[in-house]
């Protein structure tokens, strides 16, 4: 290519094009690389974020895989997982499904943009304000939620729902699948559009119920965006902060605590920098494994 | 979906004696639109807005910018060891901020960046374009390359041929990065939260965060609050409610 482009400008000196990484480059190098070896060589040390830091080799993570708060933190990951990943692909697929080939056909394709319009609004909401929306919604004296039970006689069932240990993780774990059900079914809506008509229509003149449809032909059509989709959730659902901080704070005494908000509060309450960068330097070699393994998958599948 | 969002903006117009006689689920008696005025004078609200609108705008061109850049060497250049370098870009975007923050945090106080927008918007543009320049990679390494060649032997330096050729065909996708890196950046809370101290700085997300984690608001503020909030992005939504699927779907599917 490039002996291509001196044949036609004779003479004159091109210069590559990697030139034009060279930008991006040295911001990464500066913003992105420089400040992740930092944080990995300080998670080897103790240092409270002023004077210099004392080398403490690994005992950081020794701390950590003793640390009965971290572990517990690291199971509220794996609930995240669940509300942020799981069950939003579960209930996005049955929607998606259901939006693209009951309401579209049988109400009309406006009807069904509309809904999908609906679900999508939470993903463009600052997490801060759906913090603010639902914590005032779940707070004990005079929330709507509680008001709502006791107008329709269920009063009984009111709750402090983000300030009891027993339902506080509940509650989060409700509030992130309302955030995220929208990314999901946009993406599996715009993947139905890309399926092949024919075979679900023909599926339907055999006679299939709903369920054999959507289980046997809707669902093998669209396994590359529910893959991306669960791969790109999980991610989100492991980094999850603001939610925490806004609606909880980690409490009511660690019951929603996450690996990300843990090393925020080691960072900057506890000026703990060397045992809050263990944390997050655990957390990024736990996502980065995962990438990179959905990375590796996803190449396998190409070349096939 | 939308419910809690109609609850809100209902009791964002009550009087604090209508919410506390009648409590959130009534109409309101009136459109009482004290709890909005003394919300937006109390947090400076207009400021928050501009802030906001002045880091995500800055960031989402300048990221499209080096997106632009870096995907023309790697679509188009091909240049050598491609997957590396793409596998770096899309590894940098999920790395986790935290792991990022202090360090960021420490060399800002450093160099004398801290507090400053200026900081906000050098991160985020780097954080942002480790996306888009995995998006546009592999839309330019689609490009057609008769297109290129021809350009070239009309006499066109690569530089020409970028912002000549490869940019205005590319214009849909980078009005998708526009509109994602301006949004996503708008809603960013951690990154904000720890570098915009002083309230004359801090954006819309990190003010509503703040306010929320000290409790201090009777409840019609706090919807009002919630309110003031979810309008922008309300508008944003309306606006690129198509180009918003649009990407998803592209994003998802590459």
């Amino acid at each position: 290519m490039s002996s291509h482009g001196h044949g036609v400008r004779r003479g004159r000196r091109e210069y590559p094009y990697a030139l034009f990484l060279l930008p991006g480059a040295l911001a990464f190098l500066a913003v992105i690389v420089v400040p992740f070896l930092m944080n990995t060589g300080i998670s080897l040390t103790h240092w409270q974020g002023v004077g210099s830091p004392k080398w403490a080799g690994l005992a950081n993570y020794r701390e950590l895989l003793d640390d009965s708060a971290f572990w517990e933190s690291f199971r509220h990951s794996l609930a995240m997982v669940v509300a942020m990943a799981v069950l939003p692909t579960a209930l996005g697929l049955v929607l998606a499904a259901a939006l693209f080939d009951y309401i579209a056909k049988h109400i009309g394709t406006r009807t069904a943009s509309v809904l999908r319009a609906c679900f999508y609004l939470p993903q463009v909401l600052p997490i801060a304000v759906a913090g603010i929306v639902w914590s005032w919604i779940l707070a004990p004296e005079n929330g709507a939620l509680n008001e709502a039970l006791g107008a329709v006689g269920l009063g009984s069932l009111r709750q402090d729902w983000l300030g009891d240990p027993d339902f506080a993780l509940y509650s989060v774990m409700a509030v992130m699948v309302w955030v995220q059900l929208g990314f999901p079914l946009v993406v599996f809506m715009a993947g139905l559009q890309r399926a092949d008509p024919s075979l679900h229509e023909a599926a339907e003149l055999d006679g299939a119920s709903w369920w054999r449809r959507f289980w046997h032909v809707t669902l093998p059509q669209i396994r590359p965006e529910i893959y991306v989709v669960l791969l790109w959730c999980t991610i989100a659902a492991l980094k999850v902060f603001g939610a925490v901080y806004v609606l909880t704070k980690g409490g009511p005494g660690g019951a929603t605590n996450v690996p990300s908000y843990f090393s925020f509060q080691s960072f900057f309450e506890k000026t703990q920098v060397g045992y809050g960068s263990a944390v997050s330097t655990a957390l990024t070699v736990i996502i980065l494994a995962l990438a990179l393994a959905a990375l590796r998958l996803q190449t396998r599948a190409e070349d096939q | 979906m939308v419910l809690p969002f109609l609850v809100v903006a209902l009791n964002a117009v009550k009087s604090p004696a209508d919410y506390s006689a009648n409590g959130p689920l009534s109409l309101p008696e009136g459109i009482h639109l004290d709890g909005l005025r003394d919300f937006w004078q109390r947090v400076d609200f207009g400021r928050k807005l501009f802030n906001s609108a002045l880091i995500s705008g800055s960031v989402a061109v300048l990221a499209a910018l080096l997106s632009v850049l870096n995907a023309y060497a790697i679509g188009i250049g091909r240049v050598r060891g491609r997957p590396w370098v793409l596998a770096f870009f899309v590894l940098a975007n999920m790395l986790p901020q935290e792991a990022l923050v202090y360090p960021v945090y420490y060399l800002s106080k450093q160099v004398g960046l801290y507090d400053t927008r200026l900081s906000v918007i050098i991160v985020f543009t780097v954080i942002q374009s480790a996306f888009g320049t995995y998006l546009l990679s592999s839309v330019l390494g689609a490009f057609p390359k008769e297109v290129i060649e021809a350009a070239r032997i009309d006499g066109a330096t690569k530089w020409q041929v970028l912002w000549r050729v490869v940019v205005p065909v590319s214009r849909p996708t980078i009005g998708v990065l526009l509109v994602f890196f301006f949004i996503w950046t708008w809603n960013e809370f951690l990154l904000p939260l720890v570098m915009l101290i002083s309230n004359d700085n801090q954006t819309v997300s990190v003010a509503l965060g703040v306010l929320q984690g000290q409790r201090l608001m009777d409840a019609t503020m706090t919807n009002a609050a919630a309110l003031l909030g979810v309008l922008p992005a309300f508008c944003f939504f309306l606006i690129f409610q198509r180009t918003l699927t649009r990407g998803i779907a592209m994003g998802a599917v590459k």
